[in-house]
């Protein structure tokens, strides 16, 4: 590969950008962490030596140079800190998602060897340990959390405090050491690897260069113009490219300020009194917001409400256009203002979004509704469209053109193409080195001339460049008439009613299409009780008739939507059931990022599909769940078989 | 009289040291009904003691007779090693005694960290009016109980309600608020009234979870009474049955397994 210049000397590493920043705003807040109530800060210069202490001390434990370190836990300055660390010494960190089981966690540790782990609590040491056995390469593991670990056996553990410690002790002795492995580190050497969720089968480690990281850092920070002085919510899974990128990759090279929040159930308190300038949220947790807000107005004051709802109006007319710079007469701007004043401030305020300057969703496709509510708001919130594989931007929206049924232009220094069936590939700086130890894999993936398949089907805009995707390559089928299936078109139509969590539609090679429903347990909870309704479970309001007569309607508003898309019109649902359990990762029917795996769902509630295609009008079923501890339990139930109304197929007049 | 043995070292490893409190031969009466019949026990420095029993056992007679709230007609408690006279309440905080109440005593319109930080009050010094001036002396002292009262928070993980009302909180967290409160007070001995009651499985293992590593963490002397078999004998090192006011068990969980004097009071005896 050719070297590529870089601008500013030679900031090809993590650590020199660490060094860089430690130089350039030594006093500027680098990480924050709100604990025993207060926010705690650390300041670059801090950062940095707190980040070499732990760094000497891992070596002083013996890590070598190309070792795994595995890091596991919730976002925390100090973990952030393990992983720069471990580039320090030369090693590679790998994060791990901190909700994994611990098969899951021995399949990705053995996988790449890990020889050291960092964990943050007794919890995720004890999974660790639980597994070691299957693990010839482990040898030592670092705790951040002591509670509860004073007992244990310590002569392959170690606080992370002891570890700095240590360091700090030998800084003398071990600093030209470090300052060799530092030294080696270039714009190939591996930056991080990741374990991609697994849709299909076992995890896949992607290798990332700091070439990837640095490349895709720097561009991305020019096109959203992201500053020194922005703030963020650390608040996703580490594990996860996107948080890498904004918590380590952006925020090292614009160096700006990472905030993590106290815990995870803490997250909207924090991120309101943190009030961040640049945010990412997965389109569930806006949707999940939104909710929320809705249920809070039902239940306030009747003048508030009518306020609400006036000034809610106008901004859906008016707010887009206002945010995307276009003319608005004055009286609609003065109005506006009224309105920031009365409602779209405090409300902002509320969710925490007063700072907002960039705001982006992905992962999945965001309901109009929703999108256009924060918009109108005065949210700068965009869509983006990215994997693993591409260190996460393929594409975004640039300020002004930004709408809910595209995912944006190409980003910089991104090259696409669509293949004749319809998948997207990509060529990009931030293409990924390789699948860890599966040649196989990486070659099925990308081609010689860095061409990267995404498994998405979609298509580029002619007029506007932008890109829409349809629906996951691989899913996109035939109906047994030989028209187009398209699932996560429909169930995202499903998806985007509050009352509906989760939506599974079948019908490959199928007459007609069928659906799971999971019914959201806030909306639907919080309707049952203004109603009066009660219930004991959540398998007995899924079955209330309301509940299912509700969903019903849903469902046939769907189909007529659906009806409207000519290639899609087959696609309507005649037949659902409403499912007696949420889908739920730790039952292996979601992806740890949440995603639908069709495969095991199929396999597991084929009674129920039988039934949906075999005319009966319920099905007995008996459902295996795993608690959190990772104990296993039965949920029987009988479910009722909707039948749906649908549409007819509207054709374009010339075609007859 | 006292017995000062050097203590004995646990299963687990835990080092259980001498006798903090000791009853001797106590027997309390209302009116005529006997409630607590001649019962002898000691609660050992470190340990976790639990008192079980069928309903009406007179085990929450028994924790008041421990808390100082009820005196009994008969016996005579010792504490450190001295007999204990009639006590306030805020003699027995004093003390280092802090306890939990079956039915939840926590001021409901209070938010968590307000009735945590009455926890405090036995260690604040300071008088109404330089804490209602908020100067000097008051202020320092309000941040150095304020950062007890934020750890504890942290140790029982209820972060998320810090600024919540008690009255909107449900009925498990209540629970662990009253726990903190109780923590926040630094007690050495903590005596807490069922309090696992109510609670669904998860809840009571979070609940075990939390009073393991009270004990493991500050070294708290925890005397505690429940009614879930299965949890008492997973948690404590000794235990203590009563059965109608009198003690028909002391032991370890095995041993108080294998008497069958409580399995004849837990499973009833068969009349021939």
């Amino acid at each position: 590969m050719v070297e590529t210049p870089v601008s500013g000397g030679d900031l090809t590493s993590i650590p020199a950008l660490l060094h860089r920043n430690a130089t350039q705003f030594g006093n500027a807040p680098a990480y924050r962490e709100k604990e025993f109530g207060i926010w705690q800060s650390w300041t670059w210069a801090e950062t940095r030596e707190e980040i070499e202490a732990l760094a000497l001390g891992l070596i002083d434990l013996g890590v070598a140079e190309g070792d795994f370190i595995a890091v596991i836990g919730r976002n925390r300055p100090t973990l952030y800190w393990s992983m720069m660390a471990a580039q320090m010494c030369g090693a590679v960190p790998v994060p791990l998602y901190q909700d994994a089981s611990a098969e899951e966690m021995a399949y990705t540790l053995g996988h790449c060897g890990a020889r050291f782990v960092i964990a943050g609590d007794q919890e995720q040491v004890d999974k660790v340990i639980e597994v070691q056995r299957e693990l010839p390469d482990f040898e030592q593991m670092i705790y951040l959390d002591p509670r509860g670990l004073r007992k244990y056996d310590h002569s392959k553990l170690h606080q992370y405090s002891h570890v700095q410690d240590a360091g700090r002790a030998k800084r003398d002795e071990l600093s030209p050491e470090m300052a060799r492995r530092i030294a080696k580190l270039g714009y190939d050497s591996t930056c991080v690897m990741l374990y991609t969720s697994g849709t299909t089968g076992k995890p896949k480690g992607v290798v990332l260069s700091n070439r990837n990281v640095i490349e895709t850092s720097k561009s991305s920070s020019a096109f959203d113009d992201l500053r020194q002085s922005d703030d963020i919510l650390a608040y996703l899974p580490m594990a996860w490219v996107g948080d890498f990128i904004f918590s380590v990759g952006q925020a090292l090279w614009t160096g700006f300020c990472t905030n993590c929040p106290e815990s995870a159930e803490t997250m909207h308190v924090d991120l309101r009194e943190i009030g961040p300038t640049y945010y990412f949220a997965p389109p569930r947790v806006f949707e999940n917001q939104l909710t929320n807000v809705m249920i809070r107005m039902e239940d306030a004051g009747k003048f508030k409400q009518r306020m609400f709802h006036h000034f809610m109006a106008h901004a859906r007319k008016v707010g887009p256009a206002i945010l995307d710079g276009k003319s608005v007469s004055f009286m609609d701007r003065l109005k506006y203002r009224l309105g920031e004043f009365m409602v779209y401030g405090p409300l902002k305020n509320t969710l925490g979004f007063s700072r907002v300057r960039v705001g982006y969703t992905a992962g999945e496709a965001i309901g109009p509704e929703i999108f256009d509510f924060y918009r109108s708001l005065g949210i700068n919130l965009k869509q983006l469209y990215g994997q693993t594989e591409a260190t996460v931007f393929i594409t975004a929206q640039p300020d002004g053109e930004v709408r809910s049924d595209t995912v944006g232009v190409k980003c910089p220094g991104v090259e696409l193409k669509i293949a004749e069936n319809g998948e997207v590939f990509y060529r990009s700086p931030g293409v990924f080195v390789e699948y860890y130890k599966n040649a196989e894999s990486t070659a099925d993936t990308k081609d010689s001339e860095g061409w990267v398949a995404t498994g998405d089907a979609g298509f580029i805009e002619e007029d506007t460049g932008h890109l829409r995707i349809i629906d996951r390559a691989k899913d996109v089928g035939k109906m047994a008439s030989g028209a187009m299936f398209a699932p996560k078109y429909v169930e995202n139509k499903l998806k985007f009613f509050p009352n509906i969590l989760e939506a599974v539609v079948f019908g490959n090679g199928r007459d007609e299409c069928t659906a799971f429903i999971n019914i959201d347990l806030t909306a639907v909870g919080n309707w049952a009780e203004r109603n009066n309704i009660g219930y004991a479970s959540y398998q007995e309001l899924a079955q209330h008739p309301q509940v299912l007569a509700t969903i019903k309607g849903h469902v046939e508003e769907v189909n007529a939507s659906v009806a409207q898309d000519e290639m899609l019109s087959s696609c309507q649902v005649h037949r659902f059931v409403v499912l007696h359990k949420q889908l739920d990762a730790d039952d292996g029917e979601l992806t740890r990022t949440q995603k639908v795996r069709r495969r095991i769902i199929e396999e597991k509630y084929s009674d129920i599909i039988a039934a949906l295609y075999d005319g009966s009008d319920q099905v007995s079923t008996t459902t295996e769940v795993t608690y959190e501890d990772g104990r296993k339990g039965a949920i029987s139930a009988t479910l009722l078989i909707q039948t749906a109304q649908t549409s007819a197929a509207v054709h374009k007049m010339a075609a007859e | 009289m006292l017995d000062q043995s050097e203590g004995y070292t646990t299963a687990d490893g835990r080092k259980i040291g001498a006798v903090v409190m000791e009853m001797k031969n106590i027997t309390l009466r209302f009116g005529g009904v006997e409630a607590i019949k001649d019962i002898s026990f000691d609660i050992r420095e470190g340990e976790i003691r639990a008192i079980i029993g069928p309903n009406g056992a007179g085990k929450s007679s028994m924790l008041n007779v421990i808390s100082g709230f009820y005196i009994p007609q008969e016996g005579q408690v010792f504490y450190k090693g001295a007999p204990r006279p009639p006590m306030k309440p805020f003699e027995v905080a004093r003390q280092g005694i802090a306890r939990t109440f079956q039915n939840i005593a926590l001021f409901e319109g209070m938010s968590v960290l307000d009735n945590v930080m009455t926890g405090r009050l036995t260690h604040m010094k300071t008088g109404m009016f330089s804490q209602a001036l908020w100067k000097g002396r008051a202020e320092a002292e309000e941040t150095a109980n304020r950062e007890v009262a934020e750890k504890i928070i942290d140790f029982l993980e209820i972060q998320a309600i810090r600024k919540t009302p008690v009255a909107r909180l449900p009925y498990g967290l209540k629970k662990r608020v009253e726990l903190a409160r109780a923590l926040a007070a630094e007690p050495s001995l903590l005596l807490l009234d069922e309090p696992m009651a109510g609670m669904n499985v998860e809840e009571k293992e979070d609940m075990s979870r939390f009073i393991l590593d009270v004990n493991d963490e500050f070294g708290t002397t925890i005397a505690l009474i429940e009614h879930d078999m299965g949890v008492v004998m997973d948690l404590s090192d000794r235990v203590v049955v009563m059965d109608y006011g009198k003690k028909i068990g002391d032991g370890t969980p095995d041993e108080v397994r294998g008497n069958q004097a409580v399995i004849d009071a837990y499973l009833g005896v068969a009349h021939d």
